[in-house]
């Protein structure tokens, strides 16, 4: 049975494993009161009872998979640090911004002793002496809700110097964000967390977990990766890898919005959950607003190529989605009707990732202006059908060769698999061609109706000179 | 005087103290600045480069890359109306002219009586929960036309004062860290040994 609660909007619980949800169904599930009566830094107290290498084997062993985007697995990820160079830092990743995403903040908001527990955990596994956590400026009640936790933690004695009486110390560090999407890129963060413009650093050399925060060892790792750290310590690797898949195990959070029955936010479970279950699904989002028709679907966050109807049999499984042209990203399924205005929907992306461009990349910079700007002119009816070939030749100099598509059976097209090439540092630029991409491949025809058609007229018309005078001449 | 005053100037140090350089803390003080005075102002920018030990330019540098530091003064609530896919889908772009006639100003612009500055904003992370606003980053969900209408009048009548505070000021809870608890930060140079607890055996 689908339940929703009043203190946890968007939320949908189900009749699903729970690994980080477990304790939204509490009103009071952001108190310490609450934490520890439902197995609270349980998971931490076994982990300190075991050397740190185990546990980090633990996390490699469940292949805990990043929920940031990458979907780098979180063990290997720790053991790229150079040995014997010290000190490492651990950075938190909760600036949740990409369009249709919305887990890490309920998350923080309904369970920030999960999050805490999770970053202790990860510290003593990986050897990390001081720990980040970089929240998103605009989550006042997030912020709030974690500097609460926060604060009863460090006075009950689970963060701070010797924790539960060990030699296991280790500070964690609020720490706001001020508003910029490109600072959820990891080196962008850690820019940003040495108070700096926000701007990504080249990799290489720049390899946070080779060369991060202050030039040192630094491990970024997303909210919602961390908070399903608490539940593998207490419950063991073989609980955590029943379930879901070999390749995708446990659950993830997907939120799934536009224009749906019910939208929603759902943990589920990893590797074998459908997109068609996750749209048209009772226990889901109940299929689409109105009885109206699937268009298309954004599978994985604004900066996914889009999918049809064709794709709603894939599962949540990267090594399925990446060949059939996009990514899972986020967990983020944007579904659109019937009734959307394809050029329009797209420009509302292309108008996001232009916006928050950072600056240092001139194919970003420019081309997703250029794009935004072209676009707009074509949704506003003032496009021409050479603006359709620009956009194309734009998104080229953004990301060379073929772009990722999935495939369509009634335009005859076959997918094109994930990953493009780019000639940016970072995903924002290719992320503004995405829709453009997207839209223009499945449904060219959107634009064709809308851009003015170029009456092409003689040049020798004016002269008055008669059409067949090439002939003659 | 936009400086820091001599509360948020103690609380500063013990912010700068929590990191291992004291840049770090530029974008924490930052917000403790807007949040005394509304705004960034080029007295308040000067004082955290001294706080910090960088130019006021450096401060300006980083503060002008990010969204939420206004360096004019903006209304007492900051409407920021999402018109990022999800919304957009849900009825944003409608939301946003409505708000325009309510308040009688455009997106960007701010009441004449200083009261509401209006924004259009990109995607707030509550993208089931369409269309989406918030007021001083505080959320309102699945906005109505006329829950935008109540919402305005209640601002205005100060109905809503408890839960929202004036623009500036962000999370009303701050992390305090006690002395006798805090590990401490040491900058990176001063430390070249593996973390205690690596030492193969059990920290418990």
């Amino acid at each position: 049975m689908s339940k929703t609660y009043v203190h946890a909007p968007g939320f949908v619980a189900g009749d699903r494993p729970k690994i980080v949800t477990s304790r939204f169904e509490f009103a009071d599930s952001y108190t310490l009161e609450r934490y520890l009566a439902t197995d609270g830094y349980k998971g931490l107290r076994g982990a300190l009872s075991r050397p740190a290498n185990e546990i980090h084997e633990d996390v490699k062993s469940a292949t805990v998979l990043g929920r940031g985007g990458a979907g780098f697995p979180a063990g290997t990820k720790w053991g790229l640090t150079p040995q014997q160079v010290w000190p490492r830092y651990l950075v938190v990743n909760g600036d949740e911004s990409e369009p249709g995403t919305y887990k890490d903040r309920l998350l923080m908001e309904r369970d920030p002793h999960q999050l805490i527990e999770g970053c202790l955990i990860a510290c003593y596994a990986a050897g990390l002496s001081q720990c980040f956590l970089y929240i998103r400026g605009e989550m006042a009640l997030a912020q709030e809700r974690v500097a609460t936790a926060l604060n009863e933690a460090y006075a009950a004695g689970y963060v701070g110097k010797n924790i539960l009486g060990s030699k296991f110390s280790v500070d964690i560090i609020l720490h706001w964000g001020a508003g910029a999407y490109v600072v959820g890129e990891e080196t962008a963060l850690i820019e940003s967390l040495e108070g700096n413009r926000g701007m990504p650093r080249l990799k290489p050399p720049f390899f946070p977990a080779a060369n991060g925060l202050y030039g040192q060892p630094t491990i970024v790792n997303n909210v919602e990766t961390l908070a399903n750290l608490p539940w593998l310590l207490t419950h063991g690797v073989a609980a955590y890898t029943a379930i879901g898949t070999k390749t995708s195990p446990g659950t993830r959070m997907v939120a799934v919005s536009g224009h749906v029955k019910r939208p929603g936010v759902y943990e589920i479970i990893n590797g074998t959950t459908t997109f068609r279950d996750l749209i048209y699904g009772e226990e889901f989002s109940g299929g689409i607003r109105n009885g109206n028709s699937l268009k298309a679907f954004v599978p994985g966050g604004g900066s996914a190529p889009w999918f049809t109807q064709d794709q709603l049999d894939l599962p949540f499984e990267a090594s399925q989605v990446g060949p059939a042209g996009s990514m899972l990203g986020s967990g983020a399924v944007m579904v659109m009707d019937e009734t959307t205005d394809i050029p329009a929907a797209a420009l509302t992306l292309t108008h996001f990732y232009a916006h928050e461009s950072c600056g240092k990349c001139t194919p970003c910079r420019e081309g997703g202006t250029w794009l935004e700007r072209i676009l707009r002119r074509v949704v506003e009816g003032d496009g021409t059908d050479a603006d359709l070939q620009q956009l194309l030749e734009v998104g080229a100099m953004i990301c060379p060769g073929a772009f990722p598509h999935a495939a369509n059976e009634k335009l005859g097209l076959t997918a094109v698999p994930f990953p493009y090439k780019m000639t940016t540092i970072c995903f924002v630029g290719p992320s503004a061609y995405a829709p453009v991409h997207s839209a223009l491949t499945l449904f060219r025809s959107e634009f064709e109706a809308r851009v003015k058609k170029r009456v092409t007229i003689a040049v020798t018309a004016v002269a008055g000179v008669a059409a067949n005078a090439s002939v003659s001449a | 005087m936009s400086r820091l005053n001599d509360t948020n100037i103690k609380l500063a140090h013990e912010v700068i103290a929590r990191y291992p350089r004291p840049k770090s803390a530029l974008i924490p003080l930052l917000h403790l600045s807007q949040e005394q005075n509304g705004y960034i102002t080029r007295e308040a920018m000067q004082h955290l480069g001294e706080l910090v030990g960088v130019t006021s330019a450096e401060v300006y540098g980083t503060a002008s890359f990010y969204e939420m530091f206004k360096f004019e003064p903006v209304g007492k609530y900051l409407i920021n109306i999402c018109g990022t896919m999800s919304c957009a889908l849900m009825g944003a772009n409608e939301l946003m002219h409505h708000a325009e006639k309510k308040l009688g100003v455009k997106a960007g612009g701010t009441t004449p009586d200083g009261v509401f500055t209006l924004a259009h904003a990109e995607c707030q992370a509550a993208c089931t929960e369409a269309p989406t606003l918030q007021v001083n980053y505080r959320y309102r969900l699945r906005v109505t036309p006329a829950d935008l209408d109540r919402l305005i009048d209640n601002l205005r009548d100060g109905k809503l004062n408890d839960e929202f505070p004036p623009h500036g000021v962000l999370s009303k809870v701050r992390q305090s860290i006690d002395a006798t608890r805090a590990v401490g930060a040491k900058a990176p140079e001063d430390v070249n040994e593996s973390p205690a607890w690596l030492d193969g055996k059990a920290a418990l």
